[in-house]
C-alpha cells in the first residue's frame, strides 16, 4: 500500500516536470505550425527581411518590427548597463552596510510594478517632459551624433529605451551586485594596500574578475527588453517604418502582437502575426539560453 | 594623483547618482500614480460597472472580479503543478541530466515574453474553442507561474538538511510522507514566498490576457465567456480618448501596483521566517 | 594486520558476516564480521573516515537512500538476513531506530515530532499517542522540561533538547535496536553527559549501537567496543578489555592517543 503511495506521488511528480518540458516544446511547435501559411507566403528568412506592412494588400513582412525590437532594447541596453553597474558599486562599495539591504530592496521594487503601469507613466507622464524638454535640449546639443537630430516626438525609440532600461535596470544590477559580492575581499585589500583608490579597485580587480557575470546580467536583461510588450505598446508609437532617428516613432514584435492579434482580419494576417511571435521566441529562446549557459559555467567555477 | 583622486570622486559620484536616480525614478512612478489613482477612486469604483463613455462616475467591479477569479483559477491550475515539478527535481532528480535539463527549460519558460504565452495559448484554446475565455487566460498565466513556483520550491527543498530526511526515514516512513510531512515542513515559508511571488506577477499580467480572457464591458462569471481583468481594462480605457475612463485607468492601475508591492513586501518578510538554510 | 574479534557470551541480536560495502568504486568496509549483544551497548570507535558511521547505517539500510552503493554479505537482525532484497526497508526502521550527529526536529510541534512515528504505525487513538508520547518523552528525560508547551514548535528548544526530542521519538516507536551517530558531538558538555546518562539507561531494555569519535565516552557507556580502521574491524571484545588490555598493538596506540 505505502509503495503504492511512493509510486502514484512520485508520478504525479514526474508527470508534472513532463508537463513543463512538454509546453516549452509545445510552444515552439504550435507557433511553428500556426506562422505556416506565412512561411509558404514570404519564405521564412525573406520575411525576417521584407519592408512592408500592409494589412490591406495582405503584404506582410518582419523587417519593420525586428528593426524596431533591436533598435529599442540597444537603447535600454545602452542606458541600463552603466547605470547597473553605478548601482552595483553604489550597494557593494559604497554604502553603508545596514542601508544595503534597504537600497537593494527598493531598487528591487522597480521589478515589481506591472508593466501596464510602465506603459501609463510613459505615456501620461513621461512622453510631455520627453517632448517639449528633453528632446528639443538633446537636439539642439548632441544634434550633430548621427541618429541625434531631427524633431522630438515624445513617444517613440527614445521613450521606449528609457521605460525598457527603467525596466531592466533592477534585474541587470541585482545580478551585478551578487557577482560582485563574490569577489573575494582579500583581491580588494590586496590593491587597496598598494595605494589603489576605490574606482581603480573596481576597474582593475572587480570589473575583470566578475566580467562574465556582468555579460550574463546584461544578456538577461536584453532577453527581457526583447520580449517586453506593454510598456513599449504604450510608448512605442507603434508606426511600421525604419525610424532614421532615436526620437522617431517605431515598432516591436510584441507591440505588434499586442495591438493586431485580435483585430487580424485575414488568415494570411493573423499567421504573419504567429510567424512575428515565432521569431520572437526564437530570439529570446537564444539570447536567454546564452546567458543562463554563462550563470551555469560561472557557478561551475564558483562552486 | 590628484588627477587619480578626482577620477575616483567623479566615478563614485556617478555611481551614487544611478542609486539615486532610480529611486528617483520610482518614487516618481508611484507618485504619479498615487495623485492620479486616489482622485478616481470611491466608493462607486468597486461597487459599478463602467459608466458609458463620456459620462461621469462608474465603476470597475466586474474587472475586479474577473482579475480575482482568473488568479484564483491560475494559481489553482500552477500551485500544485510546480509545486509536484519543484519537488520531483529537488527530491527525486537533484542531479544528473534529466534535472539540469528540467531546471534549464524551466528556467526558458520563465523568461518567454508573457505575450509569446498568450499567442501559445490562443492557438492551443481560444481557436479550437471559437471563444475567447477566463478559462484560457488563466491557463496562459498559469504558464507563466509554473516556473517560478517550480524554481522556490525546487530551491527551497533543498535547504532542507538531509539529516532531517534520514531522520524520517529512520523511523520507517515512506518517501512520500517524508517529503508531503517533514520536507514540505521545513520549508513552508519558502513555498509560501514563491507563491505570493507567483500571484504577485501574474496579478499585474496585460499581454497574456489581450487575446485569451479579453476583455468585457458587462458582469460575467462564466468561465468559458470573456471576462474583464483589472490589467486589460487599464490598457483598453488609457487608449481611449475619454477622460474619464483615462481616470478610471489611474485609479486602476493604483490599487493594482499596491497590491503587488504589498504581495512583494510580503513574501521578503516570509523569507526572512524559513526555518532551515 | 592483525585482528582480534571476541566472540560473545550474550545473547547476539545482530550477527554481522562477511560484510563488504562499497560507494561506487570504493570499498568502504572489508569483511566485517561482528556480533551486537541484546540488550546491551555496543560503541564503534576510530580514526575519522574508518569507516564506523557507515557500518552503522548498514544495520537500518540507511544507505539504500542514495544510488551507487552495494552490500555483500549478510546482516542477521534475530536470524533474520536484512540485506535481502525482499527485506520492507519502512518496517525494518521501524525495528532499528536511529539518532544523528546533529538533532533532527522536524518542523512541528513537539508533540507531533514525537508522535510522527507512532502515527506511521497506524496509531490515531488520541489517549494512546498522548500516553506514548509522554512515555517516550519521559524515558528520553525531556518531559519535566516540556510537559507545559508540548504545542510549541520544536525548533524553539536548546540543542541539547532537540537532541533529546530526537531521542524520544526515535524511542517512541519501541524499536528494538537503537543506532546512535556521535549523537552528542554537537552538544555541550551538559547536555553530552544527560544524554550519555540516558544511552546508559536506554542500553538495559534495548539493544544500542554508538559510533563515537570520543574514546572516554565509548568507556562510559558502552559494554562491548569494536575499533575500526580503514574500513576494517581491528578489535572486537567487551569494553573493559578494550580499554586495559587490548590484544593488538594498533588498539592500545588509538586508545592511549598515540595517532588520530
Amino acid at each position: 500500500m505505502e509503495r503504492f503511495k511512493d509510486r502514484l506521488f512520485r508520478g504525479f511528480a514526474f508527470a508534472s516536470t513532463l508537463l513543463v518540458i512538454l509546453v516549452v516544446i509545445a510552444m515552439g511547435i504550435l507557433l511553428l505550425v500556426q506562422s505556416r501559411p506565412a512561411i509558404e507566403k514570404f519564405g521564412f528568412i525573406q520575411f525576417i527581411f521584407r519592408d512592408v506592412w500592409n494589412p490591406v494588400e495582405d503584404e506582410f513582412g518582419g523587417l519593420y518590427a525586428v528593426v524596431g525590437t533591436l533598435l529599442s532594447s540597444a537603447i535600454a541596453i545602452a542606458i541600463a548597463t552603466p547605470v547597473s553597474i553605478g548601482i552595483a558599486i553604489f550597494i557593494t562599495e559604497l554604502s553603508p552596510s545596514a542601508l544595503r539591504g534597504i537600497f537593494s530592496s527598493v531598487i528591487e521594487l522597480l521589478a515589481a510594478i506591472p508593466s501596464i503601469i510602465y506603459g501609463m507613466w510613459g505615456l501620461f507622464v513621461l512622453a510631455p517632459i520627453l517632448k517639449h524638454r528633453v528632446e528639443p535640449w538633446m537636439i539642439e546639443h548632441l544634434g550633430f551624433i548621427p541618429f541625434f537630430d531631427g524633431k522630438p516626438y515624445g513617444i517613440g525609440l527614445f521613450n521606449a529605451g528609457i521605460v525598457l532600461a527603467v525596466m531592466i535596470i533592477p534585474y541587470i544590477s541585482s545580478i551585478v551586485r551578487e557577482v560582485f559580492s563574490l569577489v573575494p575581499d582579500i583581491m580588494k585589500e590586496a590593491a587597496y594596500a598598494v595605494g589603489a583608490t576605490r574606482w581603480e579597485v573596481v576597474r582593475h580587480v572587480v570589473i575583470p574578475y566578475t566580467r562574465s557575470g556582468i555579460m550574463a546580467g546584461i544578456i538577461l536583461g536584453l532577453g527581457r527588453a526583447l520580449g517586453e510588450t506593454m510598456a513599449v505598446t504604450f510608448v512605442i508609437g507603434n508606426a511600421y517604418r525604419i525610424p532614421s532617428t532615436i526620437y522617431e516613432p517605431s515598432i516591436t514584435i510584441a507591440s505588434s502582437l499586442a495591438n493586431e492579434f485580435t483585430e487580424a482580419t485575414t488568415d494570411l494576417h493573423l499567421s504573419s502575426l504567429f510567424l512575428l511571435a515565432f521569431i520572437l521566441f526564437l530570439i529570446t529562446f537564444v539570447v536567454m539560453s546564452i546567458g543562463r549557459l554563462i550563470i551555469m559555467r560561472m557557478g561551475r567555477h564558483v562552486a | 594623483m590628484w588627477r587619480r583622486k578626482l577620477l575616483n570622486h567623479i566615478m563614485m559620484g556617478l555611481s551614487t547618482l544611478s542609486a539615486l536616480v532610480s529611486i528617483l525614478f520610482l518614487v516618481w512612478i508611484l507618485k504619479d500614480l498615487t495623485v492620479r489613482g486616489i482622485s478616481a477612486i470611491n466608493w462607486e469604483f468597486f461597487a459599478e460597472l463602467p459608466a458609458p463613455p463620456g459620462e461621469e462616475g462608474g465603476g470597475i467591479r466586474h474587472a475586479i472580479y474577473g482579475t480575482m477569479v482568473i488568479t484564483l483559477m491560475a494559481s489553482a491550475i500552477a500551485i500544485p503543478i510546480g509545486l509536484l515539478a519543484g519537488t520531483y527535481l529537488s527530491e527525486y532528480a537533484r542531479h544528473g541530466r534529466f534535472g539540469l535539463m528540467v531546471r534549464f527549460l524551466s528556467d526558458i519558460l520563465l523568461s518567454v515574453p508573457s505575450i509569446i504565452v498568450g499567442t501559445f495559448v490562443y492557438a492551443l484554446m481560444v481557436r479550437p474553442m471559437g471563444t475567447f475565455s477566463a478559462l484560457s487566460g488563466a491557463v496562459a498565466l498559469a504558464i507563466i507561474m509554473i516556473p517560478i513556483i517550480l524554481k522556490t520550491t525546487d530551491e527551497v527543498l533543498q535547504l532542507v538538511p538531509d539529516v532531517v530526511r534520514e531522520a524520517a526515514y529512520a523511523l520507517g516512513a515512506p518517501r512520500w510522507v517524508v517529503i508531503t510531512k517533514v520536507v514540505y515542513r521545513g520549508a513552508t515559508a519558502g513555498i509560501m514566498t514563491g507563491i505570493i511571488l507567483g500571484i504577485a506577477r501574474i496579478i499585474g499580467e496585460t499581454a497574456p490576457l489581450l487575446f485569451t480572457s479579453f476583455s468585457n464591458n458587462f458582469w460575467e462569471t462564466n468561465i468559458f465567456r470573456p471576462m474583464a481583468t483589472m490589467t486589460v481594462l487599464i490598457f483598453n480605457y488609457a487608449m481611449s480618448p475619454y477622460e474619464s475612463w483615462q481616470s478610471m485607468a489611474w485609479g486602476a492601475s493604483f490599487i493594482l501596483t499596491v497590491f503587488v508591492l504589498i504581495l512583494n513586501m510580503l513574501s521578503k518578510f516570509l523569507f526572512r521566517g524559513r526555518k532551515y538554510g | 594486520m592483525d585482528r582480534y574479534i571476541a566472540r560473545i557470551q550474550d545473547p547476539v541480536k545482530i550477527e554481522i558476516r562477511h560484510l563488504n560495502f562499497y560507494y561506487g568504486q570504493f570499498h568502504a568496509l572489508k569483511d566485517i564480521n561482528l556480533q551486537i549483544a541484546e540488550r546491551k551497548v555496543t560503541a564503534l570507535i576510530g580514526p575519522s573516515g574508518c569507516g564506523k558511521t557507515t557500518l552503522l547505517r548498514t544495520m537500518n539500510r540507511m544507505h539504500d537512500l542514495y544510488p551507487g552503493n552495494r552490500y555483500e554479505g549478510e546482516i542477521l537482525l534475530d536470524g533474520r538476513n536484512i540485506l535481502d532484497r525482499k527485506m520492507d526497508l519502512m518496517e525494518l526502521r521501524q525495528r532499528v531506530g536511529m539518532v544523528f550527529q546533529k538533532p533532527t526536529p522536524f518542523n512541528a510541534s513537539i508533540f507531533d515530532n514525537v508522535a510522527f512515528g507512532l502515527k506511521l504505525k497506524g496509531i490515531r487513538n488520541r489517549r494512546e499517542l498522548e500516553e506514548r508520547v509522554e512515555k517516550a518523552l519521559r524515558d528520553a528525560a525531556l518531559w519535566d522540561e516540556v510537559k507545559d508547551k508540548l504545542k510549541e514548535n520544536a525548533l524553539s528548544l536548546s540543542g541539547g533538547q532537540q537532541q533529546r526530542l530526537s531521542i524520544a521519538r526515535a524511542i517512541a516507536v519501541e524499536p528494538e535496536v537503537l543506532l546512535f551517530d556521535e549523537p552528542t558531538s554537537a552538544l555541550d558538555p551538559v547536555s553530552t553527559s544527560k544524554i550519555e546518562e540516558l544511552i546508559r539507561r536506554l542500553g538495559q531494555s534495548m539493544t544500542v549501537v554508538i559510533v563515537t569519535h570520543n574514546m572516554q565516552q565509548a568507556a562510559r557507556v558502552s559494554d562491548y567496543t569494536a575499533f575500526m580502521y580503514f574500513g576494517e574491524i581491528i578489535e572486537f571484545n567487551s569494553t573493559d578489555i578494550i580499554f586495559t588490555r587490548p590484544r593488538i598493538k594498533l588498539t592500545e596506540d588509538y586508545i592511549t592517543g598515540r595517532f588520530g
